[in-house]
């Protein structure tokens, strides 16, 4: 590979064309941060949020996506390596599918027999993770692996000279707007939707009208792991895959949730906008050591003034 | 790999237990004559084939009875190791558990295929080794807790153990206390120095002065970009390379960021490195961090056509997580390589695969890992004794010519002379060696002008 010419450097001068590209691709930046976020926080939110299950294995379930998109890319590059640019779409459904299906079994297993114990389910979904992580360790192995992306995901979006989009960016942003979208229009227009409501509103109330209020349980709560598994799946892209990946997301997606407000979807979409935008402007400015810091002291800050978070559902309990 | 990792989880312990039970009963039991020189070699034998030594590739070498019994047990051990006429006990000490597995794996790989070539060679002072493996999970204070029971309960003759320099740092106290024998595998910060401990992986001037030199001579680097995880080993290495460029290469550093474990968010940086335009981004970022930041690169434009970038943390392992198309052509400056071109590692890759799989990758820290076995075994010939004290007098000096990396000498202050070479990413996850340095390099753990 041959050398890139070196800069000529006479001090940090810019170019006002440079400036505005610099400011371009770091609001990118911010924004693509956001759908990060909002993607691992939505499965948490209706999980959380919805049910009151505090699910601290909610990472595995990315991981679990994460592995999916591994598996799938190395059966088709063994088996049929001329699909390799679609894969991509088949993976991310099935990444859905799976981590659905576990999470409806870990529902029916573990989580059901706990809603009357809000505070153990942190327990008990704790276990469960330590549980996933050594699973994944004697299935995968404990090394790191890399799924082999299609082509188009890899590199940058050139619009002019200097300015680079970064398409797995992009593709994040999509997903995210997608999911999100689907999450709102089930939730409010479907019939699954107005069950979780009733049920969130009121468990015996809606029970007593004929809901199936374990059946809604347990839909709600696979539906939130399948999100979860759909995000792993996206974040291959920008991170790792390894048996412990999920613990790096799982501090975010709380904080996001938490300090949106539970049980507000709003909530955590304007919490993740907003946990994204000063984290990303902050890093930008000063150290990324003192960015987190600045970011988490103005998140407690605001949640002491406002304890039920950025928006709160306005229910009578 | 899975069928190499359950092997490596299920085999230790029981194992190590049960027989060390039955060799004490037998010591107990046995008359002190001469004779029962053939009664020993028969129990040997179906040990060993109950044990399974799976050392196929070597010949099953006749345990050499007549060197052991040179060598009294009550003159090579005076200070009651677990050490009996027929084998000697070491100790293992890595993360099997947690998130250090991803890291350390390696290196117990490494270590039991020292431990087993070398039984297969007829053991060291004419004993088998034997293992006793202790699981850190990744957590500093059960490493402490698990070096204290090795020496005070097992009274190994040595471990081999630790990766990051947090569990070092928290083993440190008790190696030196119950007087232990460590030998730590790992590249790390260096201002440390110890009876011992052996390190033979580099300390930071050797794998850090190198690089930096060669960027400036060869590729022209005058500015800076230093980036790391926000811990001990990153902080420690970029202000010696700080010190360094500032001080010796009259160059410049334009940028200087950390970002705490687990980060996985690099495109502010990015833009930063973007706004600096260094002629040379030098990168210290660790774990997962390291695949999210290079994909990350990748993906904001910035590949090896358009900028140079050096770093000390990604070997062989860590590529297979990154994904060599994520990060093809940038530079890395490490003392090992699994593409090394000689015989000994040819022998040495060869050997690590039979047994852990044709997918199995070597990185810098696991052949550092291979190295410590060899020179304990070289370092207790030299002694003629297992006694700690004396084998920490005897290091200095060892030399193992069959090393992987070459030719590595112990120095005075146990640490290791050796090369440090550039090698070049490549698609594959493997590096092609670009430049090594002409001579060994001194291990220099307290650098003047550099603190």
């Amino acid at each position: 590979m041959p050398d890139p010419p070196l800069p000529v450097h006479e001090g940090v001068s810019m170019t006002a064309a440079e400036i505005t590209n610099i400011v371009m691709m770091q609001g990118f930046a911010g924004l693509s941060l956001f759908s990060v976020l909002l993607l691992m926080g939505l499965g948490l939110a209706i999980i959380f949020g919805q049910m009151g299950v505090i699910n601290m294995a909610h990472g595995e379930f990315m991981t679990i996506g994460a592995y999916t998109i591994f598996l799938c890319s190395s059966l088709t590059q063994t088996y049929a390596p001329s699909f390799m640019p679609y894969y991509f779409f088949v993976a991310i459904v099935t990444a859905f599918i799976l981590a659905f299906a576990f999470g409806w079994l870990a529902e029916w297993a573990l989580i059901r027999h706990l809603y009357r114990r809000p505070l153990d389910t942190l327990l008990a979904t704790w276990g469960l993770s330590l549980g996933m992580q050594q699973a994944f360790r004697s299935t995968f192995g404990a090394k790191e692996v890399s799924p082999t992306l299609p082509e188009w995901l890899l590199g940058s979006w050139m619009p002019h000279e200097g300015l680079d989009i970064p398409i797995n960016g992009l593709f994040v942003m999509g997903l995210t707007l997608l999911v999100t979208g689907g999450v709102f229009l089930m939730l409010y227009r479907s019939r699954w939707g107005l069950r979780v409501r009733a049920t969130v509103a009121n468990r015996t109330m809606a029970n007593a009208i004929g809901i199936n209020t374990r059946k809604t349980d347990r839909m709600t709560f696979a539906i939130g792991c399948g999100i979860a598994g759909v995000a792993g799946a996206a974040f291959t892209t920008i991170g790792s895959t390894g048996p412990t990946s999920g613990s790096l997301y799982i501090v975010d997606a709380f904080l996001v949730v938490t300090f949106g407000g539970a049980a507000s979807l709003l909530g955590t979409v304007a919490s993740a906008f907003g946990i994204a935008q000063t984290q990303s402007v902050s890093e930008f400015f000063m150290t990324g050591s003192m960015a987190r810091v600045l970011t988490l002291l103005l998140i407690i800050s605001i949640l002491m003034i406002r304890p039920q978070g950025l928006f709160a559902a306005k229910v009578r309990r | 790999m899975s069928a190499a990792m359950r092997r490596l989880e299920s085999t230790p312990f029981s194992l190590a237990l049960f027989d060390r039970k039955e060799n004490l009963m037998s010591r107990r039991n046995r008359p002190e004559t001469p004779d029962t020189e053939v009664l020993s070699s028969d129990a040997l034998t179906r040990r060993r084939i109950a044990m399974g030594l799976a050392a196929a590739p070597f010949a099953a070498a006749v345990p050499n009875l007549s060197f052991a019994a040179d060598h009294p047990t009550a003159k090579v051990n005076t200070t009651g190791l677990a050490v009996t006429d027929k084998e000697v006990i070491v100790g293992q000490l890595h993360s099997a558990t947690g998130t250090m597995a991803i890291s350390e794996t390696g290196s117990i790989q490494a270590e039991r295929l020292a431990i087993e070539q070398i039984n297969a060679m007829g053991g060291v002072l004419g004993r088998q080794i034997k293992i006793i493996q202790e699981d850190g999970q990744s957590d500093w204070p059960t490493f402490a807790e698990k070096a204290k029971k090795l020496l005070v309960n097992d009274k190994v003759a040595a471990v081999f153990g630790c990766w990051t320099s947090a569990s070092r740092k928290a083993v440190l106290p008790v190696f030196e206390k119950e007087n232990g024998m460590l030998y730590y595998p790992t590249f790390y910060e260096g201002l440390e120095q110890s009876k011992n401990v052996i390190y033979t992986g580099q300390e930071a001037t050797q794998q850090i002065i190198y690089g930096l030199d060669w960027v400036a001579k060869e590729k022209g680097a005058k500015s800076f970009f230093l980036i790391g995880s926000d811990y001990i080993w990153p902080r420690t290495s970029n202000k010696i390379a700080r010190k360094h460029i500032e001080n010796f290469q009259k160059a410049k550093v334009v940028g200087e960021e950390y970002y705490p474990l687990g980060h996985t968010n690099f495109n502010s940086l990015i833009n930063k490195i973007k706004v600096a335009k260094p002629d040379c981004v030098y990168a210290i970022v660790v774990g997962g961090s390291n695949v999210a930041f290079y994909k990350q690169m990748k993906a904001a434009g910035i590949t090896a056509d358009k900028q140079l970038l050096l770093t000390i943390s990604v070997t062989e392992d860590e590529l297979l997580g990154i994904g060599g198309e994520n990060c093809n052509g940038f530079y890395a400056c490490m003392k090992y390589f699994q593409s090394l071109d000689n015989a000994n590692n040819k022998k040495f890759v060869d050997a690590f695969k039979a047994k852990y799989g044709a997918k199995a990758v070597i990185g810098d820290v696991t052949q550092a890992a291979y190295l410590g076995p060899w020179l304990w075994k070289a370092t207790v010939e030299k002694a003629g004794s297992f006694d700690i004290d004396k084998v920490a007098a005897a290091s200095p000096g060892i030399e193992f010519k069959g090393a992987p990396e070459g030719y590595v000498k112990i120095h005075e202050n146990h640490h290791l002379w050796s090369k440090a070479r550039i090698g070049q990413i490549q698609t594959d996850g493997q590096f092609k060696m670009i430049a090594e340095s002409a001579d060994l390099i001194e291990p220099n753990p307290f650098p003047k002008g550099y603190q």
